[in-house]
Parts: structure tokens; sequence; C-alpha cells
């Protein structure tokens, strides 16, 4: 009875907050229900015996992710720089769409069918700890996507680099990196201190 | 029954918490009085011993103020975030052997996880209040925590690695009762490192850059008066104790000691903490405050690597030792 009332309460607070980060006026009061919505999301993970997921949703996403999001809308003016002109020009016609998307994807739930049951049950996670049993598929078996994941993190991690310093570098790099990268470099920076203001 | 049972344990642990975050504060101006050649509090009670309940009373009947162009909702609720994620972290924490409310297999990343979420009562603190003394610190809180939260974290994985599990109790029992057992021995990097970012994720000097009073006024706590105020410095004692208690576990060994205590088991526990609550004191009353500059250059130029080369160090060892 309690895992269900929890699985229910979970899920009806996901929606909620989902909702609520789309619609909310004030960026930062989206941020929160989001931040909400992932404490959920955790007690999803809880329920289904994934402890160390919990956490680490928690850890990450909460802790770090969406700090960084917090950051960003701190340092633009809410008011006046956040204008973003509608994808659909006319709100009726994105209402007409947005319905039409959920009702395809509503359709798609009697497809779902059950997967195979894996080597590990419910009793032989609880018998060697959750953070165990991940470490050990995560490392043992599925090795190389794990190495491929952290490449591609990393690719990502030294283009940042890259971007950060060309920027900082200015009329220096100008002459060193040749002129199509360099112009390129100055002008986005120039925008974002122009958002600051 | 049992809910009845755990009520009843949580009221007793929130009472002990509460009493002890008052007595910190008078523990702490004691301190730091007899070090500056004063004396500290003297006037309410023997000695100035009544004064944290003096504190509690005059703060509580204060006037609550709201700034008139504060974000409302938020404001209101940040001192309670604060409090809230602080407060939850002390139910992993075993003060001795079978004395824990919830004896989960990730305490570790619990206290972690909640941790982070104690540094977004501080954000939106200080970004809710519509100031800007309260937003700068706000502002460098959240950057200085998710910077020494990645040592922080990294400083313990040398210990998980040595104890084989995220579990506080586990982590205690793997220390043994001897001496030598400890990992501040064989974890003196990890411990070195984690006591420095125990020192930034608290706040406290020499990184209290976000309410540092000779530039922020108070930080993000300068538009807060009243209740709210002192929940926030209930907060951070409370954080300063959990990260204390942390240190202890993993690395004190925990509630165990030269010889086992009748009645009160947590004794040794406790003394291990207020060695750590002394040793905040006295680095408060001694060392000025860094720049921020160098706060930032200290933790990711040096912390993160010694942390990481701690990891590997530790890892290869455990290998060929066993």
């Amino acid at each position: 009875m309690f895992p269900q009332f929890f699985f229910g309460y979970c899920a009806l607070m996901i929606v909620a907050s989902g909702l609520l980060a789309i619609s909310l006026r004030n960026p930062v009061h989206c941020v929160l229900m989001v931040l909400v919505l992932f404490f959920h999301m955790a007690g999803l993970y809880l329920t289904l015996n994934a402890e160390f997921l919990a956490a680490v949703q928690i850890i990450v996403y909460a802790g770090a992710i969406l700090v960084l999001y917090l950051f960003v809308l701190f340092l633009v003016s809410l008011r006046e720089e956040l204008h973003l002109t509608a994808f659909v020009p006319n709100a009726w016609l994105g209402r007409i769409i947005a319905t039409g998307l959920a009702v395809g994807l509503i359709a798609t739930i009697p497809a779902f069918t059950l997967g195979e049951k894996g080597v590990w049950t419910v009793d032989a996670i609880r018998q060697v700890t959750h953070t165990k049993a991940l470490g050990q598929e995560l490392f043992a078996t599925y090795l190389l996507p794990f190495e491929i994941a952290g490449l591609i993190l990393l690719v990502a991690l030294i283009g940042g680099l890259v971007l950060a310093r060309r920027d900082q570098g200015g009329g220096e790099s100008d002459s060193a990196s040749g002129g199509t990268a360099g112009d390129a470099g100055p002008e986005p920076v120039a925008d974002c201190r122009e958002v600051g203001r | 029954m049992d809910i009845l049972l755990m009520l009843l344990w949580i009221v007793i642990l929130f009472a002990v918490v509460m009493l002890h975050v008052a007595y910190a504060t008078y523990f702490e101006r004691k301190i730091i009085g007899h070090m500056q050649v004063r004396l500290g509090p003297m006037r309410v009670g023997w000695h100035g011993l009544l004064q944290p309940i003096a504190d509690g009373i005059k703060s509580f009947f204060k006037e609550d103020i709201v700034p008139e162009n504060a974000d409302r909702p938020t404001f209101l609720a940040a001192p309670i975030i604060c409090l809230v994620a602080m407060l939850t972290s002390l139910a992993v924490l075993p003060f001795a052997k079978g004395w824990v409310l919830a004896d989960i297999d990730i305490g570790l990343l619990f206290v972690f996880a909640m941790s982070s979420l104690a540094s977004y009562g501080v954000v939106l603190a200080g970004w809710s209040s519509n100031s800007k003394y309260s937003f700068l610190g706000g502002m460098r809180s959240m950057a200085q925590v998710i910077s020494y939260e990645i040592s922080m974290g990294l400083s313990l994985v040398g210990v998980m690695l040595l104890a084989g599990s995220l579990n506080l109790s586990e982590i205690v029992e793997a220390q043994g009762d001897r001496f030598l057992g400890m990992y501040l021995m064989p974890q003196c990097i990890g411990f070195f490192v984690f006591f420095i970012s125990m020192l930034a994720e608290t706040n406290r000097v020499p990184f209290d850059l976000p309410e540092a009073e000779t530039e922020l006024v108070s930080g993000y706590s300068t538009e807060y008066s009243g209740m709210r105020y002192a929940i926030f410095f209930m907060a951070e004692y409370i954080g300063m104790m959990v990260m204390a208690s942390i240190a202890t576990i993993c690395f004190l060994g925990g509630w165990n000691g030269p010889f086992p205590v009748p009645f009160f088991p947590p004794l040794w526990f406790v003394l291990k903490i207020y060695l750590f609550m002394f040793l905040f004191i006295w680095i408060r009353a001694t060392l000025p405050r860094y720049r921020y500059d160098q706060l930032m250059g200290l933790g990711w130029k040096v912390l993160i690597p010694m942390a990481l080369a701690n990891i590997v160090l530790t890892a290869c060892l455990k290998a060929i030792l066993d």
C-alpha cells in the first residue's frame, strides 16, 4: 500500500512541478520548480531500490547543474533581456500541435511490453547493495560504453576550454591563430557583457 | 508502536542538537574571548551560562522584517531550506553502535546531497533579498560551495575505498577499535584535503567570504532579522556539527575510544566532535581571511589534484596489499 501511495505522490508532484516550471513567470522560480522535480525523481529511484542513483541525482543535478543554471539566470537582468520570440507564431496553433503530440505519445503506451528479467533481481541487489551492483555492471560488463561516454565528456570539456581561452586571448590570439577564428571570438563576449548590464 | 518510538528518538535528537547549537555559540564566544584576553559573556547567569537562552528568547520575539522589494515566498523559504537540509543529514549519523535513526547504505552520499541542498538556501536568501550585499554574499557562497564540494567528495573516496562501503556505521566498524586502525594515518592526504574543504563548506574563517563583514556587511543574511536570522545561525552551527561528525566517522574512528564507556556509549564521539568544534573556533580566532581568487586557486589547483592523487595512491596500495 505504502509504495503505491509514495509512487502516486511522486508522479503527481513531478507532473505538477514540471507544469509549473514551464508556466511560472519568474525564471528563478522555474528553476526552483525543477529542483522540486529532481527531488521527486530521486524519490522514484528509491522505490526502485536504486539508492545510489537517487543520491547522485540530487548531488549532480540539484547540487551542481541546477546551481549553474541559477548562476546564469542571476547574470542576466530578468525583466529586460529575457524576451523570446515565439517558435510558433499563433498561440492556438501551438496548443493544437502540443495536444497532437500528447495524443501521439499516449497512443504509443499500449505498445509497451515488459522486458526480460535480468540477473539482478530485487533480492540480489539488496544482498550486495545497489552501489556495488552498479559498479560491477558499469566497470565490467559495460566498460566500453562507459569509456566512450567519458571520452565524449572530455571532448566537450576541452572544447569549452578552447572557446574560453580564445575569448580571453583577445588581440594576441588574432595574429597567432589566424584572422577568422580570432575575429569570431571577441564578439560574443562583448554581447555577454551588454546582457550583464 | 515503531513509528511512535522513532518519533520519540527524532524529538530527543532534535532537542539535544538544538541545545548543542545554543551552547556552541556560548563555547565559541567564551573561547574567542579568552584567546583575546577578555572574559566573554559574564552577565547572564553564572559566567554567562544562560546567555544562549537569553539570545534565543530575544531573537524569537524580535520583529520579522521582510524588505519591500524582496521576492516574498523565496525570502521566507530560504532559511527554512537551509535548516531542514542540515537537520535531515543528522538522521544518518551513527552516534554510537546502533544509535542511528536511519542506517542507510548510502549514508555518506546522503550527507553530501543534503549539504548541496543547503547551499540553495544561502543562494536564494542572497537573491531574494534584493540587496547588493546579500546578492554578492550568496553568489560567493554558491561558487565556494560548488568548488569545495568536489574536493571534499574526492577526499572521501579514499575512505570509501578502504572501508568498501558508503554506510557510515560500516565505515566506523572497518576502522576497528585500535588506535592505528583510524583512517587518519593511512588517509593523511585525504584528511588534510577534507579538513580544509570542511572549513570552506561551512563558510568558516579563513573562508568566510560569503559573510565578510568588512566588505559585505553580513553577506546573504544582511536583510534577515529576528527568528529567520537565528535560523540561518542554527543551520550554520548544525552544519559545523555535521561536518565534524563526518570527519570523526571517516577519519577518527567514530564512537570507538581507548575503553568502552558504560551507560553513555556516544561519549568518545561527542568528545571528538568537540575537538573539531574547538579547532573551528581556534582557527577563527587565529587566521585572517583569504582573498577570493586565492580561495578559488587553492580549491581547484591544490586540493582537487591532491585528492585525485590520493585516490590513485590508495587504490594502487590497496590492490598491491590485498
